[in-house]
């Protein structure tokens, strides 16, 4: 093809004009920041590491240590285990939020960033292209937390085809939350900035359903506050296919909040990108 | 000693200094501890209910004197970090050159760091009381609970500063607080020992820190058990972390 008939791009070099390369195309262009995006993340075993053994140590100390909890009247039958086996999701996805947030960050304290808006690389793709590492990384993470559930014990209720639906929604929360820690490193620019929010978004997760059903959380103002905070929907999205089943209004919530938590931050992650590549 | 007396009391007032003037320092080292009592004093207060639990003080109290210890060992992490980010700048390593008594650097951190949970430990104190805790305890019992903190902070504190100074960078915070934060949980937090079944009541039996917090939550109940115990272990775990700060500063006076 290359010698019969050259590539259109090409084309106008056989007639000595000067050659012109084509621009690639959306998909060629968020394929090769996320193949960038990808390595990176992979190359940084710390950042893979700790993402992945924090949540299940917390998961092995307080399945553990809060199974007396089952004893409270009211509790659902189903051991501690089961019950806690979705915040692991959450916490990763925290994880991934802030990697893929530190990671543009340091493109953009780099000047790696200005270079880009140098070429004719959209700011969308480069945006999609970037999550690219964090979705991988969350692909990742949520089938060890899966596997490493199934195999200390926990039963899930929905059955295998719920597992898949497990894993799906998993991956769209992290995708979100990468929304989030890309937001936050457009708007501030630095690590340290994105770094300085995982305390606030880890907060997100203990004042939620995380460790109790909101029906037995005893102090009014903590289960206001678990109600109103749509950490507990994706929480409860996750466990209701672990303890319950197929729990329709728990999983359209659970995919709701998370896809409205995706749009939202994208949206706003673009708006950014928008602005930072103006201002380069 | 006046030398040594004189470094510690310069990189005390720097630590201390750095800390107050800088809230994306002080915030995190007072929000975290917060926030833990929050979620465990308030969301998880059903357990109280749980067969068999019993702490006269209530529930709020019993989880205080875990977060109140964890903020301690915490203060001394925290501490861990900035000696970390303070070789990554290279101050440290100006430090090092012009310090008279190397090992007044240790003593200043350390004392930075029980400084620095002073102001964390009034605070969640105060917020424990606004929610409504009980204190049973009289006045020395509760000097006995700060006495705890305080060790636990300095057994924290030389930890973290050992493997700082073996470390020497930022990404040595992971290994800093990991460890502390395992041993803490592998405790009773949140119900008593005798409530806990399978590997983590075997594990939380031989945990160091279970004598600390079953001590602490004694006091504070005022019906102190186990106090002799938790010191022994706290003043062993301190002279043990003290050799290896000390080994930590050794291997940064050896890099240069």
């Amino acid at each position: 093809m290359s010698s019969a008939s050259p590539r259109p791009a090409f084309a106008a070099a056989a007639g000595g004009a000067p050659p012109a390369l084509a621009a690639p195309s959306m998909l060629e262009q968020v394929g090769a920041v996320a193949r960038r995006s990808i390595v990176r993340t992979f190359r940084q075993r710390a950042l893979l590491v700790f993402p992945l053994l924090f949540p299940l140590i917390l998961f092995a100390i307080n399945g553990s240590a809060l199974s007396a909890a089952r004893r409270i009247p009211g509790f659902p039958d189903v051991s501690y285990r089961d019950f806690v086996l979705a915040v692991p999701f959450l916490q990763g996805a925290l994880f991934v939020a802030v990697t893929a947030g530190t990671d543009l960050a340091r493109d953009i304290q780099s000047g790696f960033f200005d270079r880009l808006a140098l070429t004719p690389l959209r700011g969308s793709a480069l945006l999609a292209g970037q999550l690219g590492g964090a979705v991988v990384v969350a692909c990742v993470q949520s089938l060890c937390y899966l596997l490493v559930g199934i195999a200390s014990g926990v039963g899930i209720a929905s059955g295998f085809g719920g597992a898949l639906v497990l894993l799906a929604l998993s991956i769209v929360i992290a995708f979100g939350f990468a929304g989030l820690g890309s937001l936050l490193a457009l708007r501030f620019g630095t690590g340290e900035a994105v770094q300085g929010f995982f305390p606030l978004l880890f907060v997100t997760v203990f004042l939620s359903s995380s460790s109790l059903p909101r029906n037995l959380i005893k102090t009014d103002w903590f289960r206001e506050v678990a109600t109103y905070n749509p950490v507990s929907y994706l929480i409860e999205g996750i466990r209701s296919l672990i303890i319950t089943g197929w729990d329709g209004q728990a999983l359209a919530l659970g995919f709701g909040f998370a896809l409205a938590l995706s749009a939202i931050t994208l949206s706003f992650a673009g708006a950014a990108m928008k602005n930072r590549l103006v201002r380069t | 000693m006046r030398r040594f007396a004189y470094v510690a009391r310069g990189v005390a007032w720097r630590s201390v200094h750095n800390t107050l003037v800088n809230p994306a320092i002080l915030l995190p080292s007072l929000i975290f501890p917060l926030f833990f009592l929050a979620a465990f004093a308030g969301g998880l207060s059903k357990v109280a209910e749980v067969p068999n639990f019993s702490y006269k003080p209530g529930y709020t109290a019993f989880q205080f004197a875990f977060v109140f210890l964890q903020s301690a060992a915490f203060g001394g992490v925290f501490t861990g970090f900035a000696i970390a980010r303070d070789f990554d700048s290279g101050f440290a390593r100006r430090l090092l050159l012009t310090a008279p008594r190397r090992s007044g650097i240790i003593a200043g951190y350390a004392a930075g760091a029980l400084v620095r949970w002073l102001l964390t430990g009034s605070v969640i104190t105060v917020a424990a009381l606004l929610a409504g805790m009980n204190v049973v305890g009289n006045g020395d019992e509760l000097i006995g609970i700060v006495g705890l903190g305080a060790l636990m902070n300095l057994a924290a504190a030389l930890w973290a500063c050992g493997v700082a100074m073996f470390l020497r960078t930022e990404q040595a915070g992971a290994l800093i607080q990991m460890p502390v934060f395992v041993i803490l949980f592998l405790a009773p937090v949140y119900v008593p020992l005798n409530l806990l079944s399978g590997w983590i009541h075997a594990v939380a039996r031989i945990n160091p820190a279970t004598a600390a917090l079953e001590a602490a939550r004694g006091l504070l109940a005022g019906s102190p058990v186990k106090v002799a115990l938790a010191f022994g272990l706290l003043l062993a775990g301190s002279s043990l972390a003290a050799v290896w700060a000390r080994r930590g500063l050794a291997s940064a006076e050896r890099a240069g």
